[in-house]
């Protein structure tokens, strides 16, 4: 057993939290994100150039730096700190995890616009009226000659505003709720028949409603079996909820940290509000949140490698104390901040918002202790 | 970051699972299993059976018989006892005192007294809280005065009460936090003395707790003469001690593989239990839910301790942090008792003792489950409450 990170991923930390303490500010990150085109393409080119991070997590065979979800795991922990909307978890996490996972015909040359910086991906995997249900699919791709043509309705597709490829779960068989018949295309945002609805979210993201009409797609842009790629898509998932609780263990830890600070300086009664033992609880209770979250988050990142039932399990029980610490944390560290930890001007309810967003990502904590739940105790009578 | 147990980690496993199974005491495992309540010598047993293979006290220094495994074989260890359901090894001497003395004691008290603590030999009991001085423990009162008795020789002679002392009806001897100065401050002022409990003038008295059972007991100091070499550490500065004391042997508190099998025991009960709709229990969708809650959280825990755990063996010293594992360990014992005891259903009523094992009332998994939820609720009292655990982190972690 082994819990400690290698010289090289201390170095990657340190690396992205210095770059982002110097680059990415809060004021900084609210001009950005209040003006076009909404998010800060200079910091994606210094990921890709100056810090060289978008290949820490591909295998040196493709072109990386021979990394993986250790890596993924330190980086997005850093991202959340800062709270950076550049699309790390959908480009490198689920884009890349999908192109090594998938192998597609001409997955090298993809990785290598990744690792560039050159294309960047989306996941278009809900619809409207799927909500967390990952087989709830009307999205289909009809076969037509070697190719398909795809049509849909994808909803709140994170990062699409900014992508140049979106990856689309679609049904190429079976009705609409059924295991079988789930495929996943790779389409550029620039093919014909793509259309999209940009906006933002209420965390500073941007999001796309997303329209498929009649899209031609060649076979080759298709990753994994046709009808077979429910198990890569769970993958891929996993990989992506074991980041972000990643993530949210860096938005969690500004909360908290940002809340003691504050309590601190905050006097009323004459005396700084921190020595009110009530308020002292309070902290601990989020503190303890703060440390089980950073300790399923480890638990999910290693148990990735697992089984795939192993993995699920993992993750989903990483993912329930993850939601329940984002709750707990941020309407906490709300209460203590006051009356101004509800106003726009300071950082504390910038952090509650991505750590509220971040409940639901994925699938709510509901959602995934169902899920826990039935692979570990078995189907429900 | 892996989880990958080397092949002398599996080897370990293997060579303690063997030795338990080969060792431990049949008479002790019937006696369980019929749930009778354990007598001194059953308690001391299997302590000693593993003084003579040399693991009663893996946490000690190598050279006074520690094992020096690695934080991988103590983990190994908890959890293949937690799977074979052996009893304990009492912490009183092995994890509290002996701590202190070979920290604080001199050279003289450490040969008198730690051996008998590693075999299983002398049994030691706790004289620290008393019926005014519970979280607040520096206020307490029982005072030792120092004479110079008719043989020429130092004495302490004690007076006072102490209170909620663990299996001190069991005890020979007892380690007591005393009052030497009552001038000074609280803290300045208290004395570490062993306290041999056949002395005159010591009286102990039964305090029977929910279930019925008999833990804990006052002790009475009459005039009791102490010689001063049964001191250890400086006089008055006896709470120096104490903290280390209480700092110590962080890692286990948090019960881990103990809750790991409990939480077997209640999934292995609510699949024979049969719920409202006829089905099994388990498959009771809100009952289910808290099980699989409940498991969430027991992980949680259980890398925390982990994390921990790598954190002592770079040398980091269990922190502060570790008020953490006694907070979320006891909270998740008693909610494996208190599922235990729903679980149970109308059987968790019949209050029958050690009768009820022959009785035939209620399926045998009832027996005593309202007797562990009620005893179990003093996990998160002792030990430093669970608040004191949060003044804790809140003074040492977080600086408020």
């Amino acid at each position: 057993m082994d819990f400690s990170f290698t010289e090289e991923q201390s170095m990657l930390r340190d690396t992205v939290a210095s770059y982002l303490a110097d680059n990415y500010g809060f004021d900084q990150r609210r001009a950005a994100l209040g003006r076009e085109p909404f998010w800060r393409p200079d910091v994606w080119s210094a990921f890709a150039d100056e810090l060289g991070i978008l290949g820490a997590a591909f295998p040196e065979a493709l072109g990386g730096l021979g990394g993986g979800y250790t890596e993924n795991m330190v980086v997005m922990e850093e991202l959340g700190k800062a709270l950076v909307v550049e699309p790390y978890l959908g480009t490198v996490v689920i884009g890349g995890g999908f192109l090594k996972h998938g192998a597609p015909a001409g997955a090298e040359e993809m990785i290598g616009q990744i690792i560039a910086g050159k294309a960047i991906f989306a996941f278009a995997y809900a619809e409207p009226q799927g909500r967390y249900n990952i087989r709830d699919l009307k999205t289909t791709a009809r076969k037509d000659g070697a190719g398909y043509v795809l049509n849909g309705h994808k909803a709140v597709v994170v990062g699409a505003p900014y992508a140049t490829h979106l990856v689309v779960t679609a049904r190429t068989g079976g009705g609409q709720r059924d295991a079988g018949g789930i495929s996943v295309f790779i389409v550029p945002k620039s093919a014909k028949g793509v259309s999209t609805r940009d906006y933002p979210t209420v965390d500073g993201f941007r999001a796309s409603e997303v329209y498929f009409e009649n899209v031609v797609l060649g076979a080759e842009a298709r990753i994994g079996g046709e009808g077979e790629a429910l198990p890569l898509v769970e993958k891929v998932m996993d990989e992506a909820i074991a980041a972000t609780c990643a993530e949210a263990c860096g938005v969690l830890r500004r909360l908290q940290e940002g809340t003691v600070e504050y309590t601190k300086q905050r006097k009323q009664f004459g005396v700084p509000i921190s020595s009110f033992q009530v308020l002292q609880h309070r902290m601990v209770d989020m503190f303890i949140q703060l440390e089980q979250s950073i300790s399923m988050t480890y638990m999910a990142t290693i148990r990735l490698s697992d089984s795939d039932a192993e993995r699920a399990k993992a993750a989903s029980a990483a993912k329930v104390q993850i939601g329940k610490a984002c709750k707990f944390v941020g309407q906490n560290a709300v209460q203590l901040h006051g009356g101004m930890g509800v106003t726009d001007e300071m950082a504390i309810g910038h952090y509650f918002k991505r750590a509220t967003m971040i409940e639901g990502l994925f699938g709510s904590t509901d959602h995934h202790l169902a899920r826990y739940e039935t692979l570990s105790l078995g189907a429900a009578a | 970051m892996n989880l990958d147990f080397s092949p002398e980690d599996n080897a370990f496993r293997q060579e303690v699972r063997t030795f338990i199974a080969e060792n431990y005491p049949q008479a002790l495992r019937e006696k369980q299993e019929r749930g009778e309540t354990l007598g001194k010598e059953d308690q001391l047993s299997w302590h000693r059976i593993l003084a003579k293979k040399g693991w009663a006290v893996p946490s000690w220094p190598v050279e006074l018989g520690g094992t020096g495994w690695t934080p991988t074989q103590k983990y190994i260890w908890s959890e293949e006892q937690a799977r074979a359901d052996t009893i304990g090894v009492l912490p009183f001497g092995v994890s509290m005192l002996a701590p202190v003395l070979y920290n604080f004691g001199t050279e003289e008290q450490k040969q008198r007294f730690l051996p008998g603590i590693r075999d299983g030999l002398v049994w030691w009991c706790q004289g620290y809280s008393e019926p005014g001085s519970g979280s607040d423990l520096a206020s307490l009162k029982t005072r030792a005065e120092r004479v110079t008795g008719d043989d020429g020789e130092e004495y302490y002679i004690v007076n006072g009460q102490k209170t909620w002392t663990t299996l001190g009806q069991h005890a020979d001897w007892g380690f007591f936090l005393v009052r030497t100065d009552p001038d000074a401050k609280p803290q300045s002022g208290i004395s570490f003395l062993l306290i041999d409990m056949k002395s005159p003038g010591i009286s102990v008295r039964r305090i029977t707790t929910l279930e019925g059972g008999h833990e804990v007991n006052d002790v009475f100091l009459d005039n009791v003469k102490v010689p001063v070499e049964n001191r250890v550490f400086h006089e008055n500065q006896g709470w120096t001690c104490a903290k280390a004391l209480l700092a110590h042997e962080r890692s286990g508190i948090a019960g881990v593989a103990r809750s790991k099998r409990g939480l077997e025991r209640l999934r292995q009960m609510a699949s024979t239990e049969l719920s409202d709709a006829g089905g099994a229990l388990i498959q009771d969708a809100f009952f289910r839910r808290k099980v699989a809650e409940l498991e969430i959280d027991l992980t949680a825990l259980e890398f925390t301790e982990l994390r921990t755990l790598a954190g002592e063996s770079s040398g980091k010293g269990p922190g502060p942090e570790s008020s953490i594992l006694k907070i979320k360990g006891t909270e998740i014992q008693q909610r494996l008792q208190e599922l235990a005891l729903e679980a149970a259903g109308h059987y968790g009523a019949p209050f029958l003792g050690e009768a009820g094992h022959n009785s035939g009332i209620g399926p045998q998994h009832s027996l005593d489950l309202a007797g562990d939820y009620f005893n179990g609720r003093k996990t998160s009292i002792y030990g430093g409450s669970n608040e004191i655990q949060r003044n804790i982190i809140s003074k040492m972690v977080l600086g408020l």
